[in-house]
């Protein structure tokens, strides 16, 4: 039941209450259908040889025994995919180059990680193509590999990619290397900065790659035919980016391929490229049947896109007052095999938070044997943010300073002018930094043998393009129809603006999410941007629409259409002089409108910019066993300024979801790579995601700050959630313990081996 | 080889099938029967996506062989709403916001039943370690907790009533 509608402080009917999600009946019953819950008469199965080494020169592949085998109807190795230029084309929030992606689907020349795809077959059953798999000969060299950034940047280490030349290097360097790019951001002039500092800071810090860890595998059914139209089934975050790439890989129009998006089991950004999808239609195209493929959790771990890890050096200058002079960060990250990290991002996010004169930012893009990296919530930011965030604490630590004043001193607000030259329009940091101050939590001291850390995080959110429709009904019920899958709720959110915007009751929208073919274009559901930029572009289909009932209206009155006003879900007379006119209903408008024009209908395309950033503060009370290192967390409160907060249960959800993968981050989660470059924890038992009993329940606290380019003022809010975390943590164990953990994840066997490091010397002092 | 004939009870009906002797009731239920609506999130019952119950057991049934059914009464997240009417905690789970992409909400939900149905009056640590084998990486848990202990208060008022 809604609970709001009666907030008499709203100026919103619909928006700010906390209907019913419209797929909520079908996510309970299991009627909801996800990716591998799709089938088609007469499939095949497919699956992925993979490589079983880091590295390797693929000598020759013998599908022969392979093909010969009863009941195998297609095998597909890189020969059945064509080249592609060296050309950049981007993806959701980071950028992918087109001929690395065809080999990351199939490795060509080398396998660059285990688990790289080296053929797929498709057969009648998983079994038999499980059985074909194994008579697949593949003939490698195996070259020496390397894992650890640090250690593929060193001159001699193993090169990925002979012909790899770094960017960003004046004068450019004459011999391959891991290190695809290098970027630099500058504001002021940091050295004149640090020599007026009174306090600096300096530490190193690292973090390791982590996996989004999404409950739903990866899976694709596609349906080629005979005359070249492809269609496809499939759990992703962009049906079009889909169709886009798979087009491209396979020289198909994008016309010929018709995506449909299944129900999402979670993406966090990993959703936002293509593994499956090609191999599956160059199956279907040659077997002539359809072909299912899922990816098993191991296969999910080993060879989709984990975020990055990363090394982050940090100097930070301040005055005895707390205010900072100058800052430097120094980003060296994983992209996996290929080129493309979120580098940039972590840079850019990495001092936005403070308004700052001097800044000196420097990243780099490296290579190694690992699988390429793809997006996870905030790309890139959380991993400076852990190196910032954990310095400022012990920036705050030294001045005495409470950890909140200390970032309040140096808050961004409007007109701060960021490292990457952006000037900040309305943003919430001071308000959020002060809900938090005055919050229960904050004032309540931490229990006995709990300490408190505070970390704050930001990401700038995205627009992009989107399109949307809004079709009456021949009863005046309303269909909005949308292209972005809905991760986390999002048809509440657009259906609650279409109902607001209309001004009918929520329940009289139906949101709708529509395959490739049956709506313009729209960028991923990413970035924090589905209900802010589809928002809007269902906000101006429903205006469209109005604009149109206003003319219908008119028609039956045999007025002007500027005399018609639309308002409570009805078209009226503008005022007295137009006549006297009872009001006309949506279901009165529609029962007429093959009278008056035929269907009344209203569409929006639209490029949206103005995403307002978001900033969050988190903070965390925590108790630390010092005989196991296990941490233990007390109490927990995410504060965030989200915009105009639409369905604000699902809000909070972002909130705590966001603050939940970042404690996971903190505490536990990593990718292990043994000696051989194999690695040693794909499964969820040894990947140790937070569990329910691992937690307590996370607060939140939403301040609304309307982003002025929004007509309800919305923010992205999904992504800034995971960027504080780590460092709340790092600071409270900080403050639990005494020691300063500069390396992720704090688990258990490293902050034992940290504390007993630091016992004899804390017993000295 | 020859496949192995089944005879069982899913959901309150009897059901036969044939199936492999290596086969996991979980392929079986969504493969053989249809019954999409258990997810397998890792196959090593790791995740608690594709719960079910055998005579009231809670069991991940990616670990259990689909000849084991033989005899046996199988609940799904298929059997769980009363026909038209869902059961209070698919109400309360949508009604809270305890799902947001939804691919573990089924087995939250076998597994809150479960729990509910031996203790009908757990404690917040109670319910967070019963539901400790079933991840949700979008929720954070907390608003599955807060509805799973609002509708134990909701049936303990009822059958007080």
């Amino acid at each position: 039941m809604p609970d709001g509608g009666s907030q008499s402080t709203s100026k919103y009917k619909w928006i700010g209450t906390r209907p019913d999600r419209p797929d909520g009946a079908d996510k309970v019953t299991g009627r909801a259908r996800f990716g591998a819950d799709f089938n088609l008469p007469g499939q095949l199965i497919g699956k992925v040889l993979r490589s079983p080494h880091p590295h390797a020169i693929i000598k020759s592949i013998d599908t022969s025994k392979a093909e010969a085998l009863p009941g195998v109807k297609a095998v597909v190795t890189a020969n059945d995919f064509p080249e592609q230029p060296n050309m950049i084309v981007p993806t959701g929030e980071m950028q992918v180059n087109l001929r690395d992606i065809t080999r990351n689907i199939m490795a060509r020349e080398k396998a660059l990680y285990e688990g790289h795809p080296v053929a797929a077959v498709a057969a009648v059953s998983e079994q038999v193509a499980r059985q074909a798999l194994r008579l697949i000969k593949v003939d490698y060299k195996v070259l020496p590999h390397v894992i650890d950034v640090a250690e593929a940047m060193k001159p001699g280490a193993p090169v990925l990619h002979d012909t790899m030349i770094t960017e960003g290097v004046n004068p450019p360097p004459t011999k391959a290397s891991n290190i695809a790019k290098r970027i630099e951001f500058n504001k002021g002039d940091t050295k004149a900065g640090f020599a007026e500092a009174e306090v600096v800071i300096e530490e190193n810090f690292t973090t390791q790659a982590v996996h989004q860890g999404y409950i739903e595998p990866h899976a694709a059914l596609a349906s080629a035919a005979e005359d070249g139209q492809v269609e496809v089934w499939s759990t992703t975050q962009g049906h079009f980016q889909v169709r886009g790439f798979c087009a491209k890989l396979l020289n198909l129009d994008t016309s010929q391929i018709r995506v449909t998006p299944t129900e999402i089991g979670g993406g966090f950004g990993g959703k936002t490229v293509v593994y499956l999808e090609p191999l599956a239609i160059r199956l279907s195209q040659k077997s002539g049947k359809p072909v299912k493929m899922t990816m098993t959790r191991e296969e999910v771990f080993r060879a989709s896109g984990p975020a990055p890890g990363g090394n982050v050096k940090v100097k930070i200058g301040a005055k005895k007052d707390g205010r900072i002079v100058a800052a430097e960060c120094i980003v060296e990250m994983q992209a996996g095999a290929f080129p493309g990290s979120p580098v940039g991002p972590a840079c850019m996010c990495s001092y936005a938070c403070y308004d700052i004169d001097n800044m000196h930012i420097v990243g780099f893009d490296v290579v190694s044997n690992r699988p390429k990296v793809a997006a996870y919530r905030a790309p890139g930011a959380p991993i400076s943010a852990w190196a910032v965030e954990s310095a400022m604490d012990m920036l705050a630590q030294k001045l005495g300073m409470d950890p909140i004043d200390l970032r309040l001193k140096n808050a961004a607000k409007k007109g701060t002018k960021t490292a990457y030259g952006v000037t900040f329009n309305t943003i919430g940091m001071v308000e959020t930094l002060e809900a938090v101050k005055n919050s229960a939590h904050y004032k309540t001291p931490p229990k006995p043998g709990y300490a408190r850390g505070v970390a704050a995080g930001f990401w700038f959110n995205v627009g992009a393009d989107s399109s949307a429709a809004a079709h009456v009904g021949e009863d005046g019920s309303v269909t909005v129809i949308s292209g972005n899958p809905d991760i986390g709720g999002s048809r509440a959110s657009l259906a609650l603006m279409a109902a607001e915007e209309l001004g009918v009751d929520y329940d009289k929208v139906r949101p709708v999410i529509a395959d490739t073919a049956s709506i313009g274009f729209n960028f991923v559901t990413g970035g924090s941007r589905v209900t802010f930029a589809t928002g809007l572009a269902v906000v101006n289909s429903v205006r469209d629409m109005i604009r149109e009932l206003k003319v219908r209206a008119a028609k039956i009155w045999n007025v002007d259409p500027e005399a018609v006003i639309w308002e409570n879900g009805m078209a009226k007379p503008a005022g007295s002089n137009v006549g006297e006119f009872e009001p006309l209903t949506l279901a009165q408008l529609a029962a007429q409108a093959g009278r008056t024009g035929g269907p009344i209908n209203g569409h929006a395309q639209l490029n949206v910019t103005g995403a307002g950033p978001g900033f969050g503060v988190h903070v965390c009370d925590l108790a630390v066993d010092h005989d196991t290192g296990c941490v233990t967390i007390g109490r927990y409160t995410a504060a965030q300024d989200v915009g105009t907060a639409i369905h604000p249960s699902y809000v909070e959800g972002q909130l705590q979801g966001g603050a939940v993968q970042g404690i996971g981050w903190a505490l536990n989660e990593e990718y292990i790579y043994n000696a051989k470059g194999k690695l040693d924890n794909p499964g969820f038992l040894d990947y140790r995601m937070p569990v329910a009993s691992d937690l307590p329940m996370i607060e939140t606290i939403l301040i609304e700050v309307p982003n002025p380019t929004h007509p309800y003022g919305v923010r992205g809010v999904g992504e800034v959630p995971i960027v504080p975390p780590t460092a709340a943590v790092g600071n409270a164990i900080a403050r639990a313990t005494g020691v300063r953990m500069t390396d992720l994840p704090m688990s258990p066997p490293r902050l034992s081996e940290a504390l007993d490091a630091a016992a004899p010397r804390m017993a000295a002092d | 080889m020859a496949k192995i004939h089944v005879t069982t009870t899913i959901n309150g009906s009897e059901t036969e099938f044939l199936c492999e002797p290596n086969q996991t009731l979980l392929d079986v239920l969504r493969d053989t029967l249809g019954l999409t609506g258990s997810k397998e999130g890792c196959g090593s019952g790791d995740c608690g996506a594709c719960s079910v119950t055998v005579n009231g057991r809670l069991v991940c049934s990616c670990l259990v062989l689909a000849p084991e059914a033989e005899g046996q009464k199988i609940e799904t997240i298929e059997g769980m709403a009363d026909g038209e009417k869902l059961h209070p905690l698919q109400k309360k789970f949508v009604e809270l916001a305890a799902l947001q992409c939804g691919i573990c909400t089924p087995g939250f939900l076998v597994a809150s039943k479960a729990l509910l149905e031996r203790n009908p009056n757990p404690t917040e640590t109670e319910v967070r370690y019963w539901l400790a084998g079933n991840l949700c990486r979008c929720t954070g848990y907390d608003k599955i907790i807060n509805a799973v202990m609002e509708v134990a208060a909701d049936m303990r008022g009822a059958s007080n009533a």
